[in-house]
Parts: C-alpha cells; sequence; structure tokens
C-alpha cells in the first residue's frame, strides 16, 4: 500500500501552529509530570541501592525492620565479631562496625522547619567499611571527642551543620570538623560521630545495627546458619544492597503509584485535545481526502495518513515534555523516607528507560486521541468528501 | 433569557467537540478537586488538634523517650490542669501493608484529654478493667472487621515479639474531623511486659507527655514553663502545641505536598489550553456568522458576549459534572485507601475553588479568540467561506 | 466510424441513492459509447444526473445496475482496492475548485499520482517537470498553491492529471471558478492536449463556452440521456 507523502502530514500540522502548540503543549504538560515522577522514584531508589556495598552485611535486632528500632547489646556484638568469615583489613582488624543510630530534629535552612536527621555513631572502621565515602571538606572526627561530620545534603540543607559550626545535642556541643560526600548515597544525609561518645550522651549502651564485611560472598551462608543456631543472638542478617533496597521500597512505590495514577487521569485531558484536533484536521480537510482517494490513495493510506498525524503531533508534545523534566535533575529535593523516618536526599534520574517509556506514553496519547477521527476519515466516501469540499 | 438559550444552543452545533471538551473539563476539575482533598487529608491530623492540648518530648528528637518520674512534676506546673502520656508502638498488624498508628497510653488521663473519642461507658470500663484490653477507633473497625470481644495480635518492632490483645470498645468521633483509626492499649502493659521481655532499659520510658493546659492563650508560657524545669536535666524537654506537633508531621512530607498541589494547578492548565483549542476552533468557524452579525448593527462587545457566553456555558456545565463527581469518588476513594487518611472529606473551600477554576478556564479559553473576533472588519468577515 | 472499439462502453448503467427507506433513482439506464481521443461534455441541469455519471466513469462512485467498460475492464465489477489501482492507472482528474492540497508545492502536487506508481525519484522528476512544462508552468514548481492565481492553479491541476499518461482525463466544471479570460486559457490547453497527446476527455460543464470545445455534446434530463440531443460541435 502505498504512503501518503510524510511532508503532507508533517506541514499540515505547521500550517495550524496554533491548534498543533495548544494540543502538543498539553500534552507535553502532562509527559512532564509522568517523566517527573518515574525521576523521583528512581531517583530515590538510586540513591538507597548505591547505599550499599555488595560484600557488606548488615545486622539489626530480629524484627526491627529499620536501623532506629534496633538494639543490640556489647555482649551480643562481641559474639557476632568473633564468628567466621569477617574480613580482616591491612592491619588485620576485622570490618566489624558497631554503630549507634539515632534521629535528631534539626530546622531546616529553607524554610526553618525541623525535620528528622540520622545520626550514626562510628569509627574509622565504618569509613574502610564504605568506600564510597570521602571527606571533601575538613577532616574526619578524631575518636573519643565530640566531633562530627556531616554529609553534603545535612551540611547545605540544615541549619548549624556547615564546617566550623556546632550543633547542640544530648546536653553537648558537637563541632562539626568535616564535610564528607557519599557519591549521591544516603550516607550525604546523615551526620557522623565517634560511637562510645554518642552512645554516652545519649545514655543508651547497646548499638544499633552491626556492619561487617565478608572474606568472600558465599561466607554469607555459612554467617546466617551461625547467627540462627543461636538463641542468643535474635538478629537479622541481610545483605547490605538488599537491606537498602528494601528501605526504599516504600516510598519508591507510593511516589510511583500516585504519579502513574495522575498520569493516567491527566491523560485523559491530553487525549480529549488531541481528539477535537484530530477530528477538526479530518473535518477540515474532506475536500483533500476525497481528492487523495479519487486519485487512487487506499482508505489505509488515509488511516495511516492522519495517525501519524496524531503521533507527529503527540511525539514533538513528549519531546518537549521530556525535556523539561529532564531540567528537574539539576534540582535537589529531599523528603522524609516513612520507613527510616528520616529525611533523605535525593535527584531526579533520568535514564535511557524511562525516556523511553515516557515518548512511548506520548505516542500512546496520540494514537488513541488519534484512532477513531483517523477511522471515520477513512470510512469516507469519496463522492461525499468531493461534494463537501 | 434569549441570550442564555442562544449561547447553549450554539454550545451543542458541534455536538461531538462540545462533548469531548466536557469530557476533559469533568476529568480536570475532578482531578483537581481530588488533588486538594488528599493534600488536605495530610492536614487532617493538624485539624483534629485541641488548643488546650501540649504535646512535651524529648527535645532531640522523637524518637528519645521521656522518663515517667516526669508525670508528677509536669501535673504540678502552673497553668496544667491535667497530664496523661503515650507511646507509638509501631506493631506490625499480619503485613506491613495494614498500616495504623497504635499507642500505648495511661488510659484514665488519657481518656480524660481525649473527651472527643466517645466510647459506650460499659465498653470504657471493660477497658480500663482489663490490663491487655485495647480501643479501637469505628474506621479502623470496621477496615478490619472487629468486633468488641475480638482478639488482635501483633507483632512488635520497637518491642520486639508477638503482643496479644482484647478489643474491649469501638469509639466514634464526636464530628467528622476525630482520628477514628487507632488503637489504643495500656502503658501499663506494655511497660510490664518490656521489663520481663526485654529488661528495665524499655520500662518506666513515656514517648511523649500529653498535658491540657486552662486557657489556649496560655499555651507559650506554659510550654516555657515546662521546658526551663526540666533544662539540664536527663532529658531536656521540648513542648509545642498539638497543632505544632502535628504540622512538623505534615512538615516531613512537605516536599510531596508541594508537588501534589503543584500538579493539581497542571491538570488545570491543561485542561484551559484543550479549551482555548476548542473556542480557537469555534470562533474561526462562526467568522462570516459574526462579520453578519456586525453588519446588522450588533456592536463588537456583542460577539465578545456571545464567545465569552459560550465558553462559560461549557466550562459550567462541564466543572459542574466534575464537581458533583469529585464527591463519590473521593469517597470511594476514602474506602480503598482506609486507614491512610484517617479523615477524607471534601472541603467547602475545594469546591470553591472547582467553581472558580472552572470559570477561570471559561473566560480563559475565550479571551484571545474573542478579542480577534471582535475586531474583525466585516468585508474580510463575510468574505470568508465558513 | 472509427474501426478500434470505443474506449468507453456503457451498458443499462444506473445509480439510485437510499434515503430514509425510499430508493431515488438518478441515473436510468444509460446506454453510452466514447471513442479513444473523444472530447465530450456533458451537460443538463441541476440534478439530470451528469455529475454522476461522471463519477460513476471515474470510478469514484460504484453503480446499482448496468456495466462500464473502460479500455476492455468492466469497472463496475471491481472491488474498491482494485477500483483504486485501476484509477491510479487510468484516469486524470480535474476538478472545479482545482483541489491541490495546500501544502504541498505545485511540484509536489503534480507528483502526487506518480506516488502511486513503482517509479524511482528521478523518474518521477522527468515527469513531472515534462508535466508542468506541457501546462507552461516550470518557473512556478516550488510555488504553494496560495501563491498561484485561480488560473495557474486549475493548469497545477491539469499537469497533474497528465503526470500518468492516463486513459481517460475527467473534467467536471473545470472553468466554474475562472474568469472568462482564464477561463479561455485554460479551455485552450484542454484543447492542445485533446488535439495533440489524443487524450479522451469527458466534462461536465455548464459553461456554453467550455461545451463548444467539445466534440460531442450529451445531454441529461432526470436521470437519462436525452436522445437526439447530441450534437456535434464545430470541431475549433
Amino acid at each position: 500500500m502505498k504512503a501518503i507523502p510524510f511532508s503532507y502530514i508533517a506541514r499540515n500540522l505547521w500550517v495550524r501552529r496554533v491548534t498543533t502548540l495548544l494540543t502538543a503543549g498539553g500534552m507535553a504538560l502532562v509527559v512532564f509530570v509522568f517523566a517527573t515522577v518515574l525521576m523521583m522514584g528512581e531517583g530515590i531508589r538510586a540513591t538507597l541501592v548505591a547505599t550499599g556495598q555488595p560484600d557488606n552485611v548488615l545486622l539489626l535486632r530480629k524484627g526491627a525492620g529499620a536501623e532506629i528500632n534496633s538494639g543490640i547489646e556489647r555482649a551480643k556484638a562481641a559474639m557476632v565479631e568473633s564468628l567466621d568469615g569477617i574480613a580482616t583489613d591491612g592491619e588485620g582488624r576485622r570490618l566489624v562496625s558497631k554503630e549507634p543510630v539515632v534521629l535528631i530534629n534539626l530546622p531546616k535552612r529553607s524554610n526553618g522547619k525541623p525535620s528528622n536527621v540520622t545520626v550514626r555513631g562510628t569509627s574509622a572502621l565504618g569509613l574502610e567499611l564504605r568506600p564510597q565515602v570521602r571527606v571533601i571538606e575538613g577532616r574526619m572526627f578524631r575518636p573519643g571527642t565530640s566531633e562530627i561530620i556531616a554529609g553534603r545534603s545535612v551540611a547545605s540543607g540544615f541549619r548549624g551543620a556547615a564546617l566550623g559550626e556546632t550543633l547542640r545535642f544530648a546536653q553537648r556541643d558537637w563541632v562539626v570538623v568535616g564535610v564528607f560526600d557519599s557519591d549521591k548515597t544516603a550516607f550525604d544525609s546523615e551526620i557522623w560521630g565517634d560511637a562510645e561518645q554518642m552512645m554516652a550522651a545519649f545514655r543508651r549502651p547497646v548499638y544499633s545495627t552491626l556492619v561487617l564485611r565478608l572474606n568472600q560472598r558465599e561466607a554469607l551462608a555459612g554467617l546466617k546458619a551461625a547467627i540462627e543456631a543461636d538463641p542468643r543472638l535474635q538478629l537479622d542478617v541481610k545483605p547490605e544492597t538488599q537491606f537498602y533496597a528494601e528501605q526504599s521500597e516504600a516510598l519508591a512505590t507510593f511516589i510511583r503509584i500516585l504519579g502513574l495514577s495522575l498520569s493516567v487521569i491527566f491523560s485523559i485531558g491530553a487525549i480529549v485535545g488531541a481528539m477535537i484536533t484530530m477530528f477538526a484536521a479530518v473535518a477540515q480537510r474532506v475536500g483533500e481526502i476525497g481528492t487523495l482517494r479519487a486519485l487512487g490513495f487506499r482508505r489505509g493510506a488515509v488511516l495511516v495518513a492522519f495517525l501519524a498525524e496524531s503521533l507527529l503531533l503527540s511525539l514533538v508534545g513528549g519531546v518537549v515534555g521530556l525535556a523539561a523534566a529532564s531540567g528537574m535533575q539539576a534540582v535537589d529535593i529531599s523528603t522524609t523516607n516513612f520507613q527510616t523516618f528520616s529525611e533523605i536526599a535525593f535527584q531526579f534520574r533520568l535514564t535511557p528507560a524511562i525516556a523511553g517509556q515516557t515518548l512511548l506514553f506520548a505516542m500512546a496519547m496520540g494514537f488513541i486521541g488519534g484512532f477513531i477521527p483517523a477511522w471515520r476519515a477513512a470510512r469516507l466516501k469519496i463522492v461525499d468528501c468531493l461534494r463537501a469540499a | 433569557m434569549f441570550l442564555l438559550r442562544l449561547l447553549f444552543k450554539n454550545a451543542f452545533r458541534h455536538r461531538l467537540r462540545t462533548v469531548l471538551t466536557m469530557v476533559g473539563l469533568v476529568v480536570a476539575i475532578c482531578a483537581f478537586g481530588l488533588l486538594r482533598t488528599i493534600v488536605d487529608a495530610w492536614y487532617a491530623g493538624v485539624e483534629g488538634t485541641s488548643s488546650t492540648r501540649l504535646i512535651t518530648r524529648n527535645s532531640i528528637s522523637l524518637t528519645f523517650p521521656l522518663p515517667l518520674s516526669y508525670a508528677d512534676r509536669l501535673r504540678s506546673v502552673e497553668g496544667v490542669t491535667g497530664v496523661s502520656w503515650s507511646n507509638w508502638f509501631g506493631g506490625v498488624y499480619i503485613t506491613e501493608r495494614n498500616f495504623f498508628p497504635q499507642f500505648a497510653v495511661d488510659a484514665p488521663s488519657y481518656l480524660a484529654l481525649y473527651p472527643e473519642y466517645v466510647l459506650k461507658d460499659d465498653e470504657k470500663k471493660a477497658f480500663l478493667l482489663d490490663r491487655q484490653g485495647v480501643i479501637v477507633g469505628r474506621k479502623l473497625a470496621d477496615t478490619y472487621g472487629w468486633k468488641v470481644g475480638d482478639q488482635i495480635a501483633l507483632r512488635g518492632t520497637i518491642y520486639p515479639g508477638t503482643w496479644v490483645f482484647n478489643l474491649r470498645g469501638i469509639w466514634d468521633g464526636v464530628d467528622a474531623r476525630t482520628d477514628e483509626s487507632q488503637l489504643l492499649m495500656h502503658w501499663q502493659y506494655l511497660s510490664e511486659t518490656a521489663r520481663k521481655r526485654l529488661g528495665r532499659s524499655m520500662a518506666d520510658y513515656v514517648g511523649v507527655y500529653v498535658v491540657r493546659i486552662d486557657q489556649p492563650d496560655n499555651a507559650p508560657v506554659v510550654s516555657e514553663r515546662i521546658d526551663t524545669l526540666f533544662r539540664n536535666s536527663l532529658a531536656e524537654t521540648l513542648t509545642e502545641t498539638e497543632k505544632a506537633f502535628q504540622l512538623s508531621f505534615v512538615s516531613m512530607s512537605e516536599t510531596i505536598l508541594v508537588a501534589i498541589s503543584a500538579v493539581s494547578l497542571v491538570i488545570v492548565v491543561i485542561i484551559m489550553a484543550v479549551m482555548a483549542n476548542t473556542m480557537s476552533m469555534t470562533a474561526r468557524e462562526r467568522l462570516s456568522e459574526y462579520a453578519t452579525l456586525k453588519a446588522l448593527g450588533f456592536p463588537p462587545g456583542f460577539i465578545v458576549k456571545l464567545l465569552f457566553g459560550e465558553s462559560l456555558v461549557i466550562a459550567l456545565l462541564g466543572g459542574g459534572l466534575g464537581m458533583a463527581l469529585t464527591l463519590p469518588i473521593a469517597a470511594a476513594f476514602a474506602k480503598s485507601v482506609g486507614t491512610l487518611f484517617p479523615v477524607f472529606l471534601v472541603s467547602d473551600l475545594t469546591m470553591a475553588l472547582q467553581l472558580a477554576a472552572s470559570v477561570v478556564v471559561g473566560l480563559v479559553a475565550a479571551a484571545w479568540p474573542a478579542w480577534k473576533m471582535s475586531r474583525i472588519s466585516i468585508v474580510n468577515g463575510l468574505r470568508h467561506v465558513a | 466510424m472509427t474501426a478500434a472499439p470505443p474506449v468507453i462502453r456503457i451498458r443499462g448503467l444506473s445509480k439510485s441513492y437510499q434515503r430514509g427507506g425510499q430508493f431515488i433513482p438518478v441515473l436510468e439506464g444509460v446506454d453510452l459509447d466514447v471513442n479513444e481521443a473523444e472530447f465530450i461534455a456533458l451537460m443538463g441541469p441541476s440534478g439530470s444526473g451528469k455529475s454522476t455519471l461522471l463519477n460513476l466513469i471515474a470510478g469514484i462512485d460504484q453503480p446499482t445496475g448496468g456495466t462500464i467498460e473502460i479500455g476492455g475492464v468492466n469497472i463496475a465489477q471491481l472491488r474498491e482496492g482494485e477500483l483504486a489501482d485501476w484509477r491510479a492507472a487510468h484516469v486524470g482528474f480535474i476538478f472545479q475548485f482545482y483541489n491541490l492540497m495546500p501544502v504541498l508545492t505545485a511540484f509536489e502536487n503534480v507528483e502526487l499520482p506518480l506516488l502511486l506508481t513503482s517509479l524511482g525519484r528521478a523518474e518521477r522528476r522527468r515527469h513531472v517537470e515534462a508535466a508542468l512544462a506541457m501546462v507552461r508552468l516550470t518557473d512556478r514548481m516550488d510555488h504553494y498553491p496560495n501563491e498561484l492565481s485561480g488560473g495557474q492553479q486549475q493548469r497545477v491541476a491539469i499537469a497533474r492529471a497528465l503526470v500518468t499518461d492516463p486513459t481517460l482525463i475527467v473534467a467536471d466544471e473545470p472553468t466554474g471558478d475562472l474568469d472568462r479570460v482564464t477561463a479561455a486559457e485554460v479551455l485552450d490547453l484542454l484543447d492542445e492536449l485533446h488535439r495533440e497527446l489524443g487524450k479522451t476527455i469527458v466534462m461536465v460543464t455548464h459553461d456554453p463556452k467550455a461545451a463548444a470545445r467539445a466534440g460531442r455534446l450529451i445531454h441529461l434530463e432526470k436521470g437519462v440521456l436525452v436522445p437526439n440531443a447530441e450534437v456535434a460541435a464545430d470541431p475549433h
């Protein structure tokens, strides 16, 4: 079947510029919402998933679910430290970090409103276990002091957390001696200090988490079995990557469902717009349709031509919306993660998959909106078209 | 009246286009209303607060507890007329998806501070007598089909282990803004059991204190008194009105709320573009008619009125239908999310805004075509073959 | 009388429409022969069925009864798709209002019928340029219809009608929208095509000046041919 030339299709959109702009504009807005939401979910997921190191394992009290709900006594921690399968560093120290994790309430710089920030008591071992973390300003805190280092997002987002500033909590003044960057992972939203000092200040003689590195990946099974075999150690053992993936699930899922429902509802408006535009296009060009059919172009060619026009229209809207959404990548946002009850900072993340899904969504709108008018155009009788022209 | 009939008839001359435009309007106005209602629902906790209640929490963060011994000292603060306390239990009912708030409270004093939870006398008595008893709000009971006498098992996360309770009563809220999605257990039972299972470290600690004051105006003063009392002690406090406390939760999700509010405007803009398109087409088609009217002596203002009028007729019809649909859809939505949004009501302000949005859409859509049409020269208009 | 069979042979042609529950006949039992290279004009009052007859001959409508043999093929029996292909190969159209695509240039408009063939780009270009040369519009080939006068647009339409070298040219009121001078120019062109290229032309017209150019006039009234009204006009 010979097709009606593409230049006919494309130029008709240009000739009716106002209509094209309004219709494509409406679609661009819907596409923007759709893409932005997907990018938000992906950003949260990427931030949290990247937080986990492949050979690290996290231990929490059984059933705790989140670090702040968990409590592991010193004795139990000591028992874990002595198990098989744990890697050692160059100096022969076992790579186990025993960390108390609490939330403190700090006012944001932007509006003064308070939000919960994660404070993690750790040590040089803790730093070793997270190779993605680098101190970019100042220096690491000295053990046994009230010095703290702040993650990049906390330092810039919360009052009193920048280099040289002081935070007051648990009846002590804590000086920020350094700012660290964790390569766009969850640690950017945390404050780190000396574990023993934290436990003393908060009067919590228990750890929240044990983080350790396996000497080889296969050691995980053995470690899990050893812990389960001991009834005194009521602990959950999770690879770090799995733990952090689970932490993002609720929030990412919520955003995705909310956003997709909204996009679908909005798309009805855009589809209606496309339908109106295409019906008008057909009505206006009835004479041309009759002429093309008289010349010998088939009904199918007419259907394809008008459908292509609608798809092209939606593609324009889709590209514009996607471009605008892509601009959101420059924006830093943060929100409270329901599961951890603390702030997490993240970015909008555009992936090729999201770009593809977005354009498909746009074209789907164009297809649905344009199909009935194109179908009607193809069903017209030649003589009726020519008479109406 | 003639004008109105003329507008109505004109609007439906091109039935398909008008119907499609109205479908778009219905969806847009309805979605706008629902989104606003979602944002309102987030603030519902704030609406249900009392101006004579203060919340005292650990100044470090909500996740740090306060000693039980503070209760007596709070009672003796000037301006305080009642003290109770509450711990967030945070248990899981069957799966994590079944989320609802659970608090361990000092029942006799707590129920006195929350008169809006209306309990039948016999149920209240049964609850107070049973240490292992719990009461739940009507909405929560309906969600899971619980009846008085049922046993409810929760899996603890903060307080590990399995906890079994007896449902002794179901409260009804005194008005629509009262939270009926909570479960309240005895703090005493929690403390004793935690001590047995987990040791002293988990017992004798309170999550927050709820304090009733004599007059709302005294809130700042009494808050200051309380916080001063505990400054430099083991656990420093931060006391604020119940409203401020609830607002702090809302502000945690601020980013999402701002996004939803922004998006609710986007939908209105989308439909505005669609309607503007429709009205432009309409105006173009009627060009020779408008020229004829002008030639006959009708002033340009009349043409403008025709276009605006027609646009408003369509916008108000579609918008009105959208408004009407918002209520049943909101009800269905509330049912499906269960206890996630304890209060889900379409406010009067929302409906007023929906109406305003319809009017604005109708006016903006017709603005440019009306302006263009009022300026057409009669000659050019008549020459145009529609 | 010519030895070759008529290029158009119509027997017992009828067409009626259904409106409500009624059948409204538009053409009844029309018999007509048209020889190759004849230039005939169909005339008659409004509602006589002349346009319907033209549409049937052109293959853009299908009869309710009878046969239409064009070049030996009974087009009344062709299915819709086959009819479309037949038209593309055998018919050139000239309409009263030119019916050009406003978004295509003169060149592209003339090229349209060639897109239905299997000719390559270069070949198509040659045919288009030849057709435009024939209607003397080579210098305007990149203009859009709204940049051309009525007469020029009709010339483009004629070029389009010629470009596939069709068996038959069908013209529906070709001078209906033109002033006297331009109409004459267009009619001159049609004459030229008829004489120099030997094209068979079937034309519907109200215009006596246009009718005068035809070799044979055929009158219709109320769906039937008016016999004895066939007049052989003076060949100009």
